[in-house]
């Protein structure tokens, strides 16, 4: 049976392209689930699948001292989507590394719901956006202690940039938290490119552009570090950052 | 080489420089020597075209070309060297490949033939190693996780692998312990001491003069060059202070 259709008045669609989405709506509505087993390691890298819209619905079950990494890369054309709702046994380790690359009149967004059930568990949400034009990029995070899962170590780290005064970013990072003993922590900016570190590049010799470039490279490409393979969507977003910068 | 005439600068619209006036000929090493607030880093940066340090009098020639009509990636091309006081950050671009593309911007910018990936990680490595750098640290990302040393020694590989016909060092020595102080007086020597090339040497202190001995020193204060002397203005300054040797 296909999910009912979303309006803006859900907070978790609040920023999407529901035009856009329509017309492709009955494809994607059932979520995918995986589940990493007890003590089982998971490592998923989250390619576009090209497309105008690009859709991507993920239940993720992490059992007791499971780990799951998940590496995406969210770049449609129109509108791209990866939603993701996580829940976590005991000591179990969720990491996301995201990233909105944007341009035109784009929309791309990344929406989680972290749920930790079990004691002692830990995710970490790093999500960097990249935009141009009059591109949209968002990020929708909530993070769910339950009552008894003590020792939660939760982060959420959302930093944005914009490179035309058109482009927008959203940045929601959320908590709801039913256990004393706990560790949550969310960052988010939203900003230009640092001047000390363009002097520095352009003090070396890269031209104001290349200097420009060189530093968004960094700002995502820092996202792939811990990834065992990270070849395909480094270079992925390398193509990405191309069109936008 | 360098030619720097009555050069007057604000920041924030206060002045800072009041008419500095020096010239540092080729194969010679200057020392800039003055009290905090003098306006040292303010001439560093100046000379390296930093925005918001805006010239407002004088004139600086480098080579026989106005420095100061130049972009700060035209001066780097040109073969100046800024040495920064507090190096800069800047996580997920490894320090192979930041000055990769920098030292071939400068080449292709000098209509040079660029370094392959081979070439240039050979000269990375050979720097490294005569500063007493580990090769494996231009892996990580540019001065991500450095220590204050090792911030300063990775500045001066930088140089070595640039090899700028002019450096203007700005407190190069702040923050080493005596044997890092050593290894870049050492690298300082090796790398700048030419008949072509020169040097202009920002210091608080006489410690780093030990190991490079200045043909000038200068004492900046209240944004001009009060004196001018031998390497002995150095040691008198050490011995009796600014607000002495001024007077």
């Amino acid at each position: 049976m296909t999910a009912p259709f979303p309006t803006h008045k859900q907070e978790e669609w609040r920023y999407a392209d529901l035009d856009a989405l329509k017309p492709v709506w009955e494809q994607f509505a059932e979520p995918v689930t995986l589940t990493v087993g007890a003590d089982e390691e998971l490592e998923e890298v989250w390619l576009p699948v090209g497309g105008d819209v690009q859709l991507r619905r993920v239940q993720l079950a992490l059992g007791e001292g499971a780990k799951a990494r998940i590496f995406a890369l969210n770049t449609a054309p129109v509108y791209g989507r990866i939603e993701l709702e996580v829940s976590l046994e005991r000591g179990a380790e969720f990491e996301l590394y995201g990233a909105n690359i944007g341009s035109g009149l784009s929309t791309n967004e990344i929406v989680t719901i972290v749920r930790h059930v079990g004691v002692g568990g830990r995710s970490q949400q790093t999500i960097r956006s990249v935009l141009n034009g009059k591109a949209v990029g968002s990020y929708l995070g909530k993070v769910e202690v339950a009552r008894g899962a003590q020792q939660t170590d939760a982060e959420q780290s959302v930093k944005a940039m914009l490179l035309d005064r058109g482009a927008t970013a959203n940045c929601k990072p959320e908590l709801e938290i039913f256990a004393d003993d706990v560790k949550c922590a969310h960052g988010a900016s939203v900003g230009e490119l640092d001047a000390m570190q363009l002097f520095y590049a352009e003090s070396r010799g890269l031209d104001p552009a290349s200097a420009r470039a060189l530093l968004l490279e960094g700002f995502v490409m820092g996202l792939w570090d811990s990834a065992k393979g990270p070849g395909a969507i480094s270079q992925a977003a390398s193509e990405a950052l191309r069109r936008v910068v | 080489m360098l030619d720097i005439r009555d050069l007057r600068a604000s920041v924030a619209d206060k002045p800072i420089l009041n008419g500095v006036s020096l010239s540092v000929p080729a194969g010679e090493v200057h020392a800039i020597m003055g009290p905090n607030g003098s306006g040292k880093s303010t001439l560093a940066y100046v000379l390296s075209g930093r925005p918001g340090y805006e010239v407002t009098g004088g004139r600086v020639t480098f080579d026989g070309q106005d420095l100061l009509a130049m972009e700060p990636h035209e001066r780097a091309a040109a073969g100046l060297f800024l040495g920064f006081q507090y190096p800069v950050e800047i996580p997920g671009i490894s320090y192979l490949q930041f000055l990769r593309e920098s030292l071939n911007s400068q080449r292709r910018a000098r209509g040079e033939a660029e370094l392959s990936g081979a070439e240039f990680i050979k000269l990375a490595r050979s720097q490294a190693a005569l500063l007493g750098m580990d090769a494996e640290m231009l892996k990580r990302p540019v001065n991500v996780g450095f220590s204050g040393g090792e911030k300063k020694r990775a500045e001066m590989v930088q140089m070595g692998i640039m090899a700028p016909k002019f450096a203007v060092l700005d407190e190069t020595d702040s923050g080493l312990d005596i044997d890092a102080l050593k290894s870049v007086g050492a690298g300082i020597n090796r790398i700048m001491r030419a008949p072509d090339k020169g040097v202009l040497l920002i210091t608080h202190y006489q410690r780093l003069l030990d190991y490079v001995e200045p043909d000038r020193v200068h004492v900046l204060q209240a944004g001009r060059i009060e004196r001018s002397g031998g390497p002995e203005l150095a040691r008198e300054l050490e011995r009796e202070g600014y607000a002495e040797a001024a007077a």
